[in-house]
């Protein structure tokens, strides 16, 4: 049984209003891969990063975690295997002291304390914010925000990252430092997002969602390559693969 | 714009003055809290008509901003805003309450002022304790404090948070504002109207935020409680700094000290 296995079968869900979110949604991601779910607004990917740690449960279908399905009683292990960070690090970090903060997770799987403390000073060393510990995190800037909000998932050690945007409101360094980052952990990843370029440098794998289904799932070069599949869904070439504005050449 | 801005960088000011390096920061926060407690209890406990008595107890708050190293204009500052409405209680009371208490030299002192000014001796003591209880100890410790003296968690968990979010939710008055402002022109921008519809979005903000962060709390394995972090036993230290604080106010309450220093300079002039 493999802990990184993510399988999601015919997932069907529409928000109580009647708005549809998805029309059964289908894949399978496998140990280690580095996918990415790109879409336009609006076409599911925030709903279905909800289901992967059973925060919504499928109104049709499944979502299997590491070969269990999701379910009241496996909640607890499916959430520690899986770790979500979220877009508004604000959401995420929300003790007052950022070593409290990355503390939370690991307390509350009734670790011992020495083992908390370990697992928090090693997380905080894995993003290099070993020193932010005693900050509050209203005071940390953008990058440094994320930076912690990702140690927070790791210090419970889990075998899936699931991302929302995670370069979205930095600077441009920040950015390039968070992508080195996650390059380096070879944690399963799932990571939706609009930054295309961020998508050539981290995945393998993208996964193309249109109006609440699967447009398109392959290797992430061919489907940021494809054109017309990138139009019809609201996307665009990374800007890497675009011509040059000023010379002219592709 | 300031007026709306500057509260809440003037919150984070107080939380920087928490993490100086003092032999006052050093102290156990519980002890802290106990001291304060007892402190304020005691000042209550004076008479309406002993402003006298309650002099000695400045040295106090005086003690901790000078070991503190917490800047006594920004603590003064802070209960001059507060005083128009301890103001607005203690006024009437020198009206309403003509008798005479006390004689100094041809002056008759009404109870009414005597009371006025106790009332006035007493906010100024117990809320710059207060103050400088958070100033030098930080609000997260003084939560843990409380909850390690057996505070329900709910209180205390809800004071942590709202400390927390009260910067997020005060930056996304502050962008609103700022919104409504830069498009008003100077004008009053459609005052309540738009002011009340403002305050609406941010109360539906807020519960989406809400959702959220209990969203992320559960993704952590959040089951109803916060655990905090190991608290540490007390040292010889914090035992002497309660046990000399208190019998210092005792005896201050007990003993009046202007009293016995005016008698015993009377007999020696």
């Amino acid at each position: 049984m493999s802990h990184h296995l993510v399988e999601v079968r015919e997932l069907k869900f529409a928000y109580p209003d009647g708005t549809p979110a998805l029309n059964g949604v289908n894949f399978r991601i496998t140990h280690g891969e580095s996918v990415a779910l790109v879409g336009a607004n609006g076409a599911g990917k925030s709903t279905l990063l909800l289901h992967l740690n059973g925060y919504l449960v499928p109104q049709a279908g499944s979502v299997r975690i590491g070969d269990i399905p999701i379910t009241k009683n496996t909640l607890k292990h499916v959430r520690q295997v899986v770790g979500m960070v979220f877009q508004d690090p604000d959401d995420q970090l929300f003790l007052p002291r950022v070593y409290d903060d990355v503390a939370f997770g690991p307390t509350n799987l009734g670790l011992p304390p020495d083992e908390v403390k370990q697992r928090t000073l090693n997380a905080l060393a894995l993003v290099g914010a070993e020193h932010l510990r005693d900050r509050p995190p209203y005071k940390l800037s953008g990058g440094e925000k994320r930076a912690v909000s990702i140690a927070t998932v790791l210090a419970m050690s889990p075998s899936i990252l699931v991302m929302d945007e995670p370069t979205s409101n930095l600077d441009p360094r920040s950015r390039r430092q968070l992508i080195r980052l996650l390059s380096e952990f070879d944690h399963t990843k799932i990571i939706a997002t609009h930054d295309m370029d961020m998508v050539l440098d981290l995945c393998s794998r993208a996964i193309v969602l249109r109006n609440g289904e699967v447009a398109a799932d392959g290797a992430a070069r061919d489907i940021l390559g494809d054109l017309e599949l990138l139009d019809s869904s609201g996307l665009e070439k990374p800007l890497r693969m675009q011509g040059c504005p000023i010379c002219g050449n592709h | 714009m300031r007026s709306v801005e500057s509260p809440f960088s003037d919150i984070g000011r107080l939380d920087s003055l928490a993490g100086k390096k003092t032999p006052i920061h050093g102290v156990d926060p519980r002890v802290k809290v106990l001291t304060t407690i007892y402190f304020m209890a005691l000042v209550v406990s004076f008479g309406k008509y002993d402003p006298a008595g309650l002099a000695p107890l400045i040295i106090y708050p005086i003690a901790v901003m000078v070991i503190g190293d917490i800047p006594f204009g920004y603590i003064a500052k802070k209960l001059l805003i507060a005083s128009p409405f301890v103001l607005s209680v203690a006024l009437f009371n020198p009206i309403l309450d003509q008798s005479p208490a006390l004689a100094v030299g041809p002056f008759i002192v009404t109870g009414g002022v005597l009371s006025f000014v106790s009332i006035m001796a007493k906010y100024v003591l117990t809320v710059s304790a207060g103050l400088t209880l958070i100033a030098c100890t930080g609000v997260d410790a003084i939560c843990s404090a409380l909850a390690g003296m057996g505070v329900p968690r709910a209180f205390t968990i809800q004071l942590l948070f709202l400390y927390r979010y009260i910067f997020v939710l005060g930056q996304e008055a502050v962008r609103m504002a700022r919104a409504r402002a830069l498009r008003s022109f100077g004008n009053k921008g459609m005052g309540m109207t738009a002011y009340s519809s403002m305050i609406g979005h941010l109360l539906l903000r807020t519960l989406d935020r809400a959702q959220r962060i209990h969203l992320a709390m559960l993704c952590r394995g959040f089951d109803g409680e916060i655990r905090s972090a190991e608290i540490s036993g007390l040292r010889l230290w914090d035992l002497l700094y309660l046990a000399g604080w208190s019998s210092l106010f005792t005896l201050l309450r007990l003993y009046n000290l202007p009293a016995w220093l005016g008698r015993e300079l009377g007999r020696l002039i």
